[in-house]
């Protein structure tokens, strides 16, 4: 006889999870926990911890110097921010430029030689997106010397793993069925691409500069720091003389230059969906 | 019957003619404009040239010994403050997240914490850095408290979404049984939210990363710092070292935590 | 006109979709190809134009051996074989006019197609098979704003602007609700007839197979089990095709269904004289 309550005899009580899972989980947290702790301990074994304490009163001290922000530094940022919006569009350009060939080379299903050419594309992409802007235009600055052309290459750079990653990923997902039908009117492999892969990741490949162009705004926007050209050049400037007031106006003017450029890219982004 | 021996693609984007040939022609003044402002200085180029010759040397053949001690203290600071601040953001990231999510939290404290995922993502790392460094002095301690500030904007936007998208169903199942908002939280919201938590997480280990990479620039530590120090130096190879190691590091990392969020879940 | 031979595809896991094939389709006629899910049927027709590369055998379509082409020569023979696909296939974010040229892709130059520079010729040809299969209208419109029915009409435009000697066709109703379907053969037939065109027509659908194609062929895990007309398809046939099933239920079914078909074209008709 079978009722429910045979089930209630043995072994068989409900526990969320099985021991053995629960153990695991319990040494992966644990884990994390002592992991945690070590590189506390590494991190902060150099920190002056009367520095960090006094931290509250310089905030209050530099909250204090940045008040009120000083407006008449204003026409003064207008070039520079000129030249921070050209940094960012012409690096994007620039950018797409080189991604788009580096993308077809790395969608397995576009690679003229999976073997030896897409890995070489994998660690363009690779290489370019783990080195931060900043980084490349330390180096371009020393390299070209200070100017726009530095920022603009270190912004091209810094797009081609971005761009090259997102749209691989876009061509690897197209529909085969078109790329089948084109192929089957006796297109060559130009006409292919053209006719079979383009059309279909071309809305995606509009998102993703445009998303990448607003990025780069960001980004343009205090590559100054390291001589680039644009609003950071400004902002070392400003800070280097402790002249507050206008490191407040020039915060202003980034954040405002940010919101534009993030509505910008959102609406052409949705109008592309 | 004769047909028509021509087509013309109509325009798919902007239909009006005179408006796409204006933003043609305001685009070609643009380019011009904007190039003409790049102000190049061919003299300065072409002395650059052989500094750009050494810098690819220094990548194909990088000195990893002769700067060893200040590369491995700066890989150590890097790694340590990516961890930390990563465990310490997302820890502060889920009452935010959970707090911004429109449909759990009462409206007052979804726009506090809205606003303060805002204020995190508005503004770049490495300016908070240099705010941080000023109150809190060189070093690690204002790396590892500008990426916890990033990763809270990052993290707690993304979950504040995610429990925004999930499915409603569940959660009204969950609350019709008479659970309280805790209970809610932990038996509707949490299974279904957690295991996109736990891949955000693992990523934004691989942004604080290559972050932390940075951010020594203007002061608050790691190889970032290191790099800016051998690049002043002019030290190519040292340069090329420590570029060739975070990108290693950056490719484990993502090799890693595409394999760590394939096994967690 | 076409001619397979010994035709094996064995993929690379071992499955072998396509065993000993050899079947021959003289001008004009148009044979249906029928069998289970996972009969080959699929594989078969690709291995004609080889968008599927055959493993073993010879495929001669007038003359000409397809097997064994370099990609050039393989491309010109593909353009004398148009294909139509289930769930149309067209490229969706084109135009219709675009679509239909892009039949053309295998007779112009890589510039002309890029700058959408055809042929007067082409363009015309074009004009007249869209409005042969009843979209003049349509020809500015993106491939994805039109429905089912008319998509697979755009597909039918695509195959024939290649000029084909032969037309494959994979499931050409799947996705298209039983009026539809029906205007879809019908439209095939007719224009295979005006053509004198040889087709194979993959179909599961065994009664719209019986109602539209004179020859119909069955296939059994890469085999040919039958082979006739639509009246040698008896109930033992069907099992050899397909395993046991009750073929009477079915037939009920389909006799149901044409009726149906049958109504709704009367009204149309009466709809088209009012």
């Amino acid at each position: 006889m079978t009722d429910v309550t045979d089930h209630l005899k043995g072994d068989r009580i409900w526990t969320w999870r099985t021991p053995r899972h629960r153990l695991l989980l319990w040494a992966g947290w644990l884990g994390l926990v002592a992991l945690f702790v070590w590189c506390w301990g590494v991190m902060t074994k150099g920190t002056i911890w009367a520095f960090v304490c006094d931290a509250p009163a310089q905030a209050a001290d530099i909250g204090g110097r940045m008040i009120p922000p000083s407006f008449g530094y204003l026409p003064e940022l207008m070039g520079p921010l000129w030249d921070t919006l050209n940094m960012a569009t012409l690096g994007t350009m620039l950018g797409v430029v080189m991604a788009v060939p580096v993308a077809f080379l790395a969608a397995r299903n576009t690679s003229p030689s999976p073997r030896l050419l897409r890995p070489v594309a994998m660690f363009v992409i690779v290489a370019s997106r783990s080195i931060n802007a900043l980084i490349w235009a330390l180096l371009l600055v020393a390299i070209l010397g200070p100017g726009l052309l530095a920022g603009i290459i270190a912004i091209a750079l810094r797009s081609i793993g971005f761009i090259g990653k997102l749209l691989y990923e876009a061509i690897e997902e197209t529909d085969p069925r078109q790329i089948e039908a084109v192929t089957a009117t006796g297109a060559g492999p130009a006409q292919v691409l053209t006719y079979g892969i383009v059309p279909q990741v071309l809305p995606a490949f509009w998102g993703i500069t445009v998303f990448r162009w607003d990025i780069n705004i960001r980004e343009s926007a205090i590559l100054g720091l390291v001589g680039a050209g644009g609003l950071g050049l400004k902002l070392q400037a400003s800070l280097n003389t402790l002249a507050w007031p206008q490191v407040t106006m020039i915060l202003i003017v980034i954040l405002g230059t940010v919101v534009v450029s993030e509505w910008i890219s959102g609406t052409v982004r949705r109008a592309l969906i | 019957m004769r047909y028509a021996t021509t087509w013309k693609r109509p325009p798919q984007i902007i239909k009006n003619r005179r408006l796409a040939v204006a933003l043609q022609v305001g685009f070609a003044i643009w380019f011009i404009a904007a190039l003409a402002t790049l102000d190049l200085d061919w003299v300065r180029m072409t002395e650059g040239w052989s500094r750009a010759v050494r810098f690819a040397q220094g990548f194909l053949s990088p000195d990893f010994t002769s700067r060893w001690r200040d590369i491995s203290r700066g890989l150590e600071e890097s790694l340590t403050m990516t961890l930390t601040s990563t465990v310490v953001g997302v820890a502060i990231s889920i009452p935010i997240g959970i707090g911004a999510a429109r449909n759990i939290a009462p409206r007052a404290v979804h726009a506090v914490c809205r606003s303060i995922i805002a204020v995190s993502r508005a503004v770049q790392e490495i300016i908070i850095a240099i705010f941080f460094v000023a109150m809190f002095g060189f070093g690690p301690f204002a790396g590892f408290l500008t990426l916890t500030f990033a990763t809270i904007g990052f993290i707690a936007k993304l979950l504040a979404d995610d429990i925004e998208d999930l499915d409603e169903a569940q959660v009204e199942a969950v609350r019709a049984t008479g659970a309280g908002w805790m209970q809610v939280i932990n038996y509707a919201v949490q299974p279904q939210v957690m295991p996109r938590l736990i891949g955000l997480s693992v990523y934004r280990l691989d942004i604080n990363f290559r972050e932390s990479s940075v951010i020594g620039i203007v002061g608050a530590g790691g190889i970032g710092a290191t790099l800016n120090t051998a690049i002043d130096r002019y030290e190519y190879d040292s340069a090329g070292a420590i570029l060739l190691i975070i990108i290693v590091i950056v490719m484990i990392a993502e090799y890693g935590s595409s394999y760590l969020r394939k096994f967690l879940q | 006109m076409l001619d397979l031979q010994g035709l094996i595809k064995t993929y690379k896991t071992g499955d072998r979709a396509v065993n000993n094939v050899s079947l021959s389709v003289p001008k004009g006629q148009i044979v249906g190809l029928i069998g289970p899910s996972g009969a080959g049927k699929s594989s078969l027709i690709r291995c004609i134009n080889r968008l599927v590369e055959p493993t073993a055998g010879r495929i001669t379509l007038g003359g000409t051996e397809l097997t064994g082409l370099a990609p050039r020569a393989l491309r010109r023979q593909r353009r004398r074989i148009g294909m139509i696909f289930q769930e149309y296939a067209l490229v969706e974010r084109l135009t219709v006019m675009e679509n239909v040229l892009s039949g053309r892709l295998g007779y112009v130059s890589f510039w002309q197609s890029f700058t959408r520079r055809f042929p007067p010729a082409d363009i015309a040809r074009a004009y007249a098979l869209l409005d042969r299969v009843g979209l003049s209208d349509h020809a500015d419109k993106r491939a994805d704003a039109l429905s089912g029915g008319q998509r697979q009409r755009v597909g039918i435009a695509r195959a024939l602007a290649q000029d084909p000697e032969l037309l494959l066709v994979d499931e050409p109703t799947a996705s298209l609700d039983p009026k539809t379907s029906r205007q879809i053969m019908r439209l095939l037939t007719e224009i295979c007839a005006e053509r004198d065109l040889p087709a194979i027509v993959n179909i599961h659908d065994v009664a719209l197979a019986r109602q539209f194609l004179p020859r119909i062929v069955g296939l059994r895990a890469g085999q040919v089990v039958f082979d006739g007309s639509p009246a040698d398809l008896t109930d033992a046939a069907l099992t050899r095709i397909y395993g046991d099933e009750d073929w009477d239920a079915m037939r009920r079914a389909e006799a149901d269904d044409q009726a149906e078909a049958r109504e709704a074209l009367a009204t149309q008709d009466a709809m088209a004289m009012a």
